[in-house]
């Protein structure tokens, strides 16, 4: 049976020298960014135009398991820039010692937050919130509180295999410090369930199966802008929104670090910027000089913006999954 | 005594020797990926009392759900061992689909008629009940039941259909009713049986996850598949990993030990393979008793592919061209999957009844034990540890699709064993001796006289190995690169984007093509057969 795969080894290495000729540019990113339904094909499309070169996008789960994907691998790593970390994995990522200073001069963010992180550039952010369908329910909460005292069913994800389960912890935590598991133990009722993941999450919430999920106040326009459907929406909450700031960096052993460099410069450009509001259902960290996609403009836009720097994330992490294990597993 | 050494040396070995390849081969796979985990790990680890409560609820969970599977599947085998009717055969296959669809499919579609705004709901509604409340042990259980019911009873269904007509015939002419035969001939059956069966579906259970996460309702419901995960994921500590894992391999230990103690083999021998018939389950009650056992197992089973098939079909033909494609990958995928686990099974098993013949009971079930420890490998463990071992030498998305034809291959092999293994059995105690005493061995044995007599199973595993491997997405995660997407993939990729009407199309695709491989190798290992 070992024939098969050395056969298929070989085969395939041959095909990769035939058409070696370019230096190679491999970017590790998470799973749904290379999907043909993701940002991956059209700026896969945009930066081979203009850099002569091949631009290879791995998928690898969530930021997560890239994250983890990269400590496997080590400083022998294949990766020249990893794309798709947040904030709440920038102090683990920096703690390997793989990434160098992305040296680049960025450009003015459109962010609600300041950024100067030396080693890492984002490129779309959102925030996190509950989505409901406005035909089911008629009078969405406008906190936490008052969702406590509701009888709406939410389902989230679970922090410990969800990168928006974490976001909900911190969101909690930013809002409220130390009385969380407070808010934690009155949420508990209104908890359907808790997924591995946002698709199981979102899909039992549009199957009509929970009232609200935990998502982005940008989910409402994918149904806006794809299906013509007007009816869902983000409830605003006034403790305000825990953003999600997705990064990227270059990794300090690559063998194209000029290339790296022009790949990170080109993602702070319309090229990249311009695909992410659509595919990546985010919103872009420059806004594209065609402003955002017509639909954005109905989005919830939360008065606060909340939070933690990469260092408060990391070591309030831990403690706030226990609170979030303790409240739930009553 | 004198003679089974020789019986060893006389033909048999070259079979051994194949057997005992693969096992290695396997142990490799489960326990070498496991060590490379470990031997990866930057600090060593503990486990803590969480990991515990993880092992207690995935204990409690998974006997819970085998128990169950196997106490419902015996009226339901037995009703569709003793009643023919039109459709019998389809039923039978369509029954086997729970169990061979991705597990969040799979969850949707059981949530369509147990969950808030399903069909079970509704129909409590109209006569004034409350919606039911699926999310907890109870639901864990419901699905694991939903998942491998039709496992379940495929497999003891397998030990009815072995009982030799003439043993029926035997009783009928001795005068004994239903509860005789049950008493002379069945009890003896199940007694082999249904320990194996409640083994795989015990170790089924084991590695749980998603699952039990969702329809548990919360972190309580904690499996050690998910501490596993956590501890790669969340806390990157690659020795708990490994130790969870070797957890979970004990806990597949114990269980196949158990199981080995209660199981104990029928002395029921061999016949002409005569097709069937009964002449104690012609009365009334009893017909009554088994129609509305089968219809209420069907119902159970098939409603929610209902759903599925009801949510899929407007957008099955509008599928965009990537997900075909990816269909097409998979599909090559499950062929070669299948072909390596069918191998893989005819040499274990070969080597275990040789082995036994020649009077090593240990060594022989330390061979079937290898085919069985993939069930209680964690796919995360050996996928991660099989990347730490490939890397070094080649990029591992290089190796993806074969890669996930291997490990599909042999997380399929404990039920191709379960199938193939008894009847292999069979076949040897009734014509081993015949065979010797004509000089028929080796490869004209295993065409002439082995292999006619393993169709039936050997279709059986052929058909579940396929349709495994089909809607199988556990490492083509971890190797996969952009281009080599599988179907379940693109499943989930079409879930990320929201597209969840698009994902629902493919989710029948891969029902209609799963089943239809299924379908294929099964009925062609029952080609001529009665059932």
């Amino acid at each position: 049976m070992k024939y098969p795969i050395i056969a298929a080894g070989v085969l395939v290495a041959g095909m990769a020298h035939a058409q070696s000729e370019q230096p190679t540019l491999t970017v590790y990113t998470y799973e749904s960014f290379v999907s043909d339904w993701g940002p991956g094909p059209v700026i896969e499309e945009n930066f081979e135009a203009i850099c002569a070169c091949d631009l290879r996008l791995v998928g690898v789960g969530d930021g997560a398991e890239l994250l983890g994907r990269l400590r496997l691998e080590g400083p022998r790593t294949d990766a020249d820039v990893v794309l798709g970390l947040d904030t709440n994995l920038i102090a683990r990522a920096e703690g390997t010692g793989l990434f160098a200073p992305h040296g680049i001069e960025a450009p003015e963010f459109d962010m609600p937050v300041d950024w100067d992180n030396p080693t890492f550039l984002p490129y779309d952010w959102g925030y996190f919130a509950f989505v409901y369908d406005s035909d089911v329910v008629f009078d969405p909460p406008e906190s936490f509180g008052e969702l406590i005292d509701s009888d709406l069913s939410v389902v989230i994800q679970d922090p410990r295999s969800s990168t928006p389960g974490l976001g909900l912890l911190m969101w909690v935590k930013a809002a409220y410090g130390d009385d969380a598991p407070e808010i934690w133990e009155g949420l508990a009722p209104r908890v359907l369930t808790v997924t591995q993941g946002w698709s199981e999450a979102y899909g039992l919430f549009t199957e009509g199966e929970a009232d609200m999920a935990l998502s982005y106040t940008t989910s409402p326009a994918y149904h806006l802008i794809a299906e013509d459907d007007p009816s869902y929406a983000a409830a605003v909450f006034e403790e305000g929104h825990y953003m999600q700031v997705e990064v990227a960096g270059r990794i300090a052993a690559s063998d194209q670090p000029e290339l790296a460099q022009e790949f990170l410069r080109f993602m702070l450009t319309d090229g990249f910027q311009g695909v992410i509001p659509t595919t990546n259902w985010m919103y872009p960290a420059v806004t594209p000089e065609g402003g955002l996609p017509e639909g954005f403009e109905t989005l919830a836009d939360p008065d606060t913006a909340l939070l933690f720097s990469a260092q408060e994330a990391a070591e309030l992490r831990d403690a706030a999954l226990d609170e979030w294990l303790n409240a739930l597993s009553r | 005594m004198a003679q089974r050494p020789l019986a060893l040396r006389r033909g048999a070995a070259p079979a051994v020797l194949a057997g005992l390849a693969v096992a290695g081969l396997l142990a490799l796979l489960n326990f070498g990926s496991l060590g490379a985990v470990a031997w990866r790990a930057e600090t060593p680890g503990a486990l803590g009392p969480a990991d515990w409560a993880a092992v207690r609820f995935t204990l409690l969970q998974a006997t819970l759900s085998a128990l169950f599977s196997v106490g419902l599947a015996i009226p339901v085998a037995r009703a569709l061992a003793r009643r023919s009717f039109v459709g019998r055969g389809w039923l039978i296959t369509l029954l086997g689909a729970p169990f061979i669809l991705p597990t969040i499919v799979a969850v949707l579609g059981l949530l369509a008629v147990f969950g808030r705004n399903g069909l079970f709901s509704a129909a409590l509604a109209l006569v004034g009940l409350e919606p039911v409340q699926i999310y907890g042990l109870h639901g864990v259980v419901i699905a694991h039941v939903f998942f491998n019911l039709p496992l379940a009873t495929r497999l003891i269904l397998q030990g009815w259909l072995a009982i030799p007509a003439e043993r029926f015939r035997l009783a009928a002419a001795l005068g004994m009713g239903p509860r005789e035969v049950m008493g002379q001939l069945e009890l003896p059956m199940l007694r082999e049986v249904v320990p194996g069966a409640a083994l795989v579906i015990f170790l089924v259970c084991l590695t749980s996850f998603a699952v039990a996460l969702t329809l548990g309702g919360g972190p309580a419901a904690t499996t050690v598949e998910l501490a596993i995960y956590q501890a790669f994921r969340f806390d990157f500590d690659l020795s708990r990993a490994a130790l969870l894992a070797l957890v979970q391999f004990a806990l597949c230990a114990g269980a196949l030990v158990l199981a080995w103690m209660v199981a104990a083999p029928s002395a029921l021998g061999g016949g002409l393979d005569r097709p069937v018939e009964r002449w104690d389950t012609h009365a009334r009650v009893l017909k009554l008793q088994d129609t509305a056992l089968i219809a209420l197992a069907a119902l159970f089973l098939l409603t929610p592919l209902a759903m599925i098939v009801a949510n899929g079909a407007p957008r099955l033909v509008a599928l965009p061209a990537p997900v075909w494609e990816a269909a097409v990958r998979s599909l090559g995928v499950a062929l070669g999957s299948t072909a390596l686990c069918i191998g893989f099974a005819l040499a274990l098993a070969l080597a275990a009844v040789r082995l036994e013949a020649a009077g090593r009971a240990g060594a022989a079930g330390l061979v079937e034990a290898s085919g069985v420890a993939a069930l209680a490998a964690s796919p995360l463990v050996v996928g991660t540890g099989l990347f730490i071992i490939v890397f070094p030498v080649i990029d591992p998305a290089r190796l993806a699709l074969p890669v996930t034809a291997l490990v599909n291959a042999a997380m399929a092999l404990p039920f191709a064993l379960r199938a193939v293994l008894p009847a292999l059995r069979q076949s040897e105690a009734q014509f081993a001796r015949l065979a010797e005493s004509l000089g028929v061995r080796g490869v004209a044995r295993l065409r002439l006289v082995t292999l006619p007599r393993l169709r039936r199973p050997l279709g059986f595993a052929a058909g579940l190995a396929a349709a495994l491997s089909m809607g199988d997405l556990g490492v083509i995660m971890l190797f996969a690169d952009q281009d080599a997407a599988t179907l379940p993939m693109q499943l989930y990729r079409l879930m990320g984007a929201y597209r969840m009407a698009d994902a629902a199309g493919a989710a029948l695709l891969l029902l209609a093509l799963s089943l239809g491989l299924f379908w294929a190798f099964d009925r062609g290992g029952r080609i001529g057969a009665a059932t």
